[in-house]
């Protein structure tokens, strides 16, 4: 029970914090701050799946989110027919191509003993096949991004509704994680998280430049939404209304029309903005609820036990007959799947998608802070650490600038010293990260909530 | 004659350049290795820390600057770089203190200091950030060009020019230096030897009566004076700018782990071999085929086996293959 | 009194349960003396409470009758209390020269001469000087452990498993090598797990059981002695 009351204070505290941003902030920040905790959330339930729950380390997460994000843009953009028909042909070939090398690899390895001549005929077939492929797909390429290049210049994508990219986004990142957790969890705990990081650079790179297939740093823009845009909703009868009985109070006050017409109409602005961001802090706290019902009925379960023993004692879990490769693969791929999910999430709360974005400090290192403050093994606790890093890390701006003005208070508005610290407020957040960050592992190593598991 | 033009092109455009970012690299390479062979853990503020002495370097380079002070035709920043050393080395000290000893006394997980080591690359990325800020600074100052290209053109007859910047003879020159300095120092000297004896065996090291303070503090200030250098080069040859250098620390990752890690000769070589792989796919080889081939063959293409979009997912692709095929890195040979 | 003694020691491992009750061994120098025990009888525990390795709760430890109970590991060495133990004895990366240069790490004056002795006593050490040790076979890796733990000229050296894991020729040759060394003034207490072949080279010898003293005597007494042949002996 005490463990409970831990949990309800410490999420209590966590809204009493948002709602106050409301309060002398404003509504609209207060719920995009309420999002992007829950799109956090997400990414440190999938890290915290990896770590928490099996040990694995995964430097890759900006990996992952990006390829995420790719999937908003590949189900929900509409194809670009004329790009279709200009390259398409070429790109398919390729496909055809990459397929077919895939399988005579698979075919050369299970039927050769391992040998010199078949390492080296296998790298002879990867480096003709990448010529081969090149070559088939520069002039189809070439075509694609001539088509339109400053409004398409790309395939496009499916024209289906965004919410659908959710689950091809966890299937993107399970994908590429099958293939690193095939190639890299062999590897000894910190060369995996190099190795991961590395990866994930990789994808960014191939996300940045092929700009058939992404636009590349050209930005993809105007996603479609799941929600109603602001300006339809200003000029729907129901919405008007809704304001116009929600701030009946407020609007009583005047006994001019005019006035009136003018302040309701200022009211229906925000609350419109409101009103989508509630639309989709619903959608997304539907996602974080379904999740973690999942992982916490997962972590009670007969698999989840096992889980926790490969992690505390892998020799002995494989004395006793576990599959630990698999089991570890297995644990890899659904973490990286959900972490594609929050990536798709990203994007579709955004309505664009930008390769140049994604960088390893914010997607990959502050999640893992996340993970590391909110309590590893534990969900209720990593959701927490979504929580409450992101709301530092958007309100360290404005506390920074209070406690400079606080400390420098007897200085003139226009001492140097002064003058420099307000201007470099934005990088103070990184200092309270990382202050955290120690401070946590140094006095609290198991995070705000930590891990306690009940025998039931 | 075209075989010289095409020889001059290799040298101008390939081998130059990339044995001066392999120096780089090899000096950085070498302080990860340092810090996981003694202190056995991966630092991920190696790039940040670099920044560190680089903006320590740098602050006291403008401090000359404006007392006139230079070194004529040198860069005024090679007077600055044993401040810049000094301050780095103050600044490890204390964070070791304060931050690594705890869980080196506790003998934690490396797992666990990796992880800690990102928060030092928080804190160190902010304290750079609001001392100098995050923009670009250009801090060379001195005789750009040693050879000119258009002088190498009117001097030897030939199409093709070679420049040769100061920065870059700087560059190899000090790091031939250092590095041979570290190495005599590693091999030959008994602080040095005692350093790889508790590399290789922490426990019989104690048992021998090797002091672990005394290693630890020296292998901060090793480490100090090769990320200060290291990175002052850098700044010097390219340009300083926070974020290359923590992006930096990817591809000095991948030389240390090629090299073997713990083996600070086989990060140096790791250095230039991720150097020159980078340089030599990303090339675009057109102009040396249009010299060296009969004209019916020249080719149309660039001849670039690979976008130089890809430079970093050339050196990040050599690490997986190595990591996958020889984890213990390209290099045998003795640990520290 | 004899030279180096280790008086009613208690104690374990951090604050665990305890794995030696008041355990007393002693040995003088020119002397071997074994310390022979079931497993899990606390025979190495006791020779790591010598060196210092855990936290004594009682007792106390005093070389030529100084008491250096309170002083750390690394100042017993300085006390010519050398120890080679059971695994990860020699430096694998390093050369035998270098291994040997580490031993006399505390030693500010010239070492070339001491390790022309080493060479003396292990011949085959000269030979591969240059090499890695991590390349040499076990006996001879067990040799550069020896030589490394004799570079401070100790007057105590404490051997933990000597000869684990060698073959049995290896280990007479090992056993001929201590008798050397003994024969050197130095006083030598060792755990094995070869029983019969520790007590024919030992003086003396003590039978630790759940980390209590059980048996003591001269080697020839114990190997005759029918109760320590029947648990500890094999019949």
């Amino acid at each position: 029970m005490r463990k409970n009351l831990n949990v309800i204070a410490a999420y209590s505290i966590m809204m009493v914090l948002i709602i106050l941003v409301g309060v002398f902030q404003s509504w609209n920040i207060a719920l995009s701050i309420f999002n992007m905790c829950l799109i956090s959330a997400v990414m440190t339930m999938g890290a915290n799946i990896q770590w928490g729950y099996a040990g694995l380390i995964n430097f890759g997460i900006m990996g992952y989110t990006a390829l995420g994000g790719l999937a908003a843009v590949l189900i929900s953009v509409d194809p670009v027919q004329e790009a279709w028909s200009a390259g398409g042909f070429d790109i398919l070939m390729c496909l055809w191509l990459i397929i077919a090398l895939v399988l005579i690899i698979r075919f050369i390895l299970k039927n050769f003993q391992k040998s010199k001549v078949r390492t080296y005929s296998i790298a002879a077939l990867i480096i003709s096949g990448i010529i081969l492929i090149r070559f088939t797909a520069e002039p189809g390429i070439e075509a694609i991004e001539d088509i339109n290049p400053a409004k398409t210049g790309f395939l496009g994508g499916f024209g289906l509704p965004i919410i659908f990219s959710w689950i091809v986004g966890a299937f993107f990142a399970g994908g590429l994680a099958f293939i690193v957790g095939k190639v890299a969890l062999g590897l000894r705990a910190d060369y995996l998280a190099i190795a991961t990081l590395l990866i994930s650079e990789i994808v960014i790179a191939i996300i940045k430049h092929e700009d058939w297939l992404t636009r590349g740093v050209k930005n993809v823009i105007g996603l479609k939404r799941p929600a109603p845009y602001e300006v339809d909703l200003q000029s729907t009868d129901w919405f008007i209304t809704l304001v116009e009985k929600f701030n009946s109070g407020k609007l009583e006050v005047f006994s001019n029309l005019s006035d009136r017409q003018a302040a309701l109409n200022q009211l229906v602005i925000e609350g419109s903005s409101i009103f989508v961001k509630l639309c989709y802090s619903g959608l997304f706290l539907t996602v974080v609820i379904i999740l973690l019902i999942l992982t916490q009925k997962a972590l009670y379960s007969p698999w989840g036990r096992m889980m926790r023993a490969i992690r505390d004692n892998e020799e002995a879990a494989n004395a006793m007959g576990k599959n630990v490769v698999k089991q570890h693969l297995l644990i890899f791929i659904l973490g990286s799947a959900i972490v594609g999910i929050a990536g798709a999430m990203l994007v579709t709360q955004d309505g664009l998608f930008t390769p140049g974005s994604y960088r390893p400090m914010r997607y990959t290192f502050l999640i893992w802070v996340m993970v590391i403050v909110g309590g590893s093994g534990n969900n209720f606790g990593a959701i927490l650490g979504g929580f409450a890093v992101w709301f530092l890390w958007i309100e360290a701006a404005p506390i920074a600038l209070f406690l400079i003005n606080f400390f420098t208070a007897g200085m003139s508005e226009t001492h140097a010293l002064k003058l420099h610290l307000i201007e470099s407020v934005p990088y103070f957040r990184f200092l309270m990260m990382g202050l955290g960050l120690l401070l946590i592992m140094r006095y609290r190593p198991k995070g705000i909530l930590p891990e306690k598991i009940e025998i039931k | 004659m075209d075989i010289l033009n095409a020889l001059i092109l290799l040298l101008n455009y390939i081998f130059i350049p990339a044995l001066t970012y392999g120096s780089q690299l090899a000096l950085g390479a070498i302080f990860v290795t340092l810090i996981y062979g003694i202190l056995r853990f991966a630092n991920f503020a190696t790039g940040d820390m670099m920044a560190f002495g680089t903006m320590v370097t740098i602050l006291f380079t403008w401090y000359f600057q404006s007392l006139g002070i230079s070194l004529g035709v040198l860069p005024t920043a090679l007077l600055a770089i044993p401040f810049g050393i000094l301050f780095m080395i103050i600044y490890m000290l204390s964070i070791d203190k304060f931050v690594f000893k705890y869980y080196r006394v506790n003998k934690s997980p490396p797992v666990q200091l990796a992880m800690v080591s990102i928060g030092v690359m928080f804190v160190t990325q902010a304290v750079v950030r609001i001392i100098i800020g995050p923009s670009d600074q250009r801090f060379f100052d001195g005789e750009k060009f040693i050879i000119k290209a258009r002088e190498f053109k009117e001097m030897t007859g030939l199409n093709e020019g070679l420049a040769l910047k100061s920065t870059q003879v700087i560059t190899v020159l000090v790091t031939i230096v250092l590095v041979s300095l570290l190495f005599w120092f590693l091999n030959k000297t008994k602080t040095g030897k005692s350093m790889k004896a508790y590399s290789d065996n922490e426990d019989l090291a104690l048992l021998s009566g090797i002091d672990p303070k005394k290693i630890v503090m020296i292998t901060w200030i090793i480490a100090g004076i090769l990320a200060t250098i290291g990175g002052a080069l850098y700044g010097l040859d390219k340009s300083f700018k926070p974020f290359t250098y923590f992006n930096n620390m990817l591809p000095i990752f991948a030389a240390a782990i090629v090299g073997g890690i713990g083996n600070p000769f086989g990060a140096f070589l790791g250095g230039y071999v991720i150097a020159f792989s980078e340089i030599f796919l990303t090339y675009a080889y057109k102009k040396f085929f249009i010299y060296i081939l009969p004209e019916s063959m020249e080719p149309e293409s660039l001849v670039q086996l690979l976008s130089t979009d890809y430079k970093f997912a050339v050196s990040f692709s050599i690490l997986v293959i190595v990591l996958l095929y020889r984890p213990s890195g390209i290099f045998k040979g003795k640990v520290l | 009194m004899a030279y180096f003694e280790g008086i009613e020691m208690t104690g374990g491992y951090g604050n665990g349960p305890n794995i030696i009750n008041s355990c007393t061994v002693n040995v003088n120098r020119g002397e071997i003396v074994s310390i022979l025990g079931p497993n899990g009888a606390g025979k190495s525990t006791a020779m790591k409470a010598m060196l210092g390795l855990l936290n004594l709760k009682s007792g106390s430890i005093k070389i030529n009758g100084k008491d250096i109970s309170n002083l750390s590991p690394q100042d017993r060495v300085k006390e010519g209390i050398s120890f080679v133990p059971q695994n990860k004895n020699v430096f694998a990366g390093m050369t035998v020269e270098e291994n040997l240069e580490m031993g006399a790490f505390l030693l500010n004056d010239e070492i070339k001469d001491i390790i022309e002795e080493i060479y003396e006593l292990f011949p085959i050490l000269k030979e591969k000087q240059n090499q890695l040790v991590g390349e040499l076979s076990g006996g001879q890796r067990q040799q550069v452990a020896l030589g490394r733990a004799l570079m401070i000229k100790p007057t105590v050296l404490m051997l933990d498993e000597p000869t684990a894991g060698v073959s049995p020729i290896v280990m007479d040759e090992l056993f001929d090598h201590i008798v050397k060394v003994k024969r050197n003034d130095v006083a030598i207490l060792m755990v094995e797990q070869n029983a019969k072949q520790a007590l024919s080279i030992s003086d003396r010898g003590y039978v630790l059981v759940t980390g209590e003293n059980r048996y003591a005597g001269t080697g020839n007494e114990l190997l005759n002695d029918p109760r320590v042949r029947s648990s500890f002996l094999g019949g």
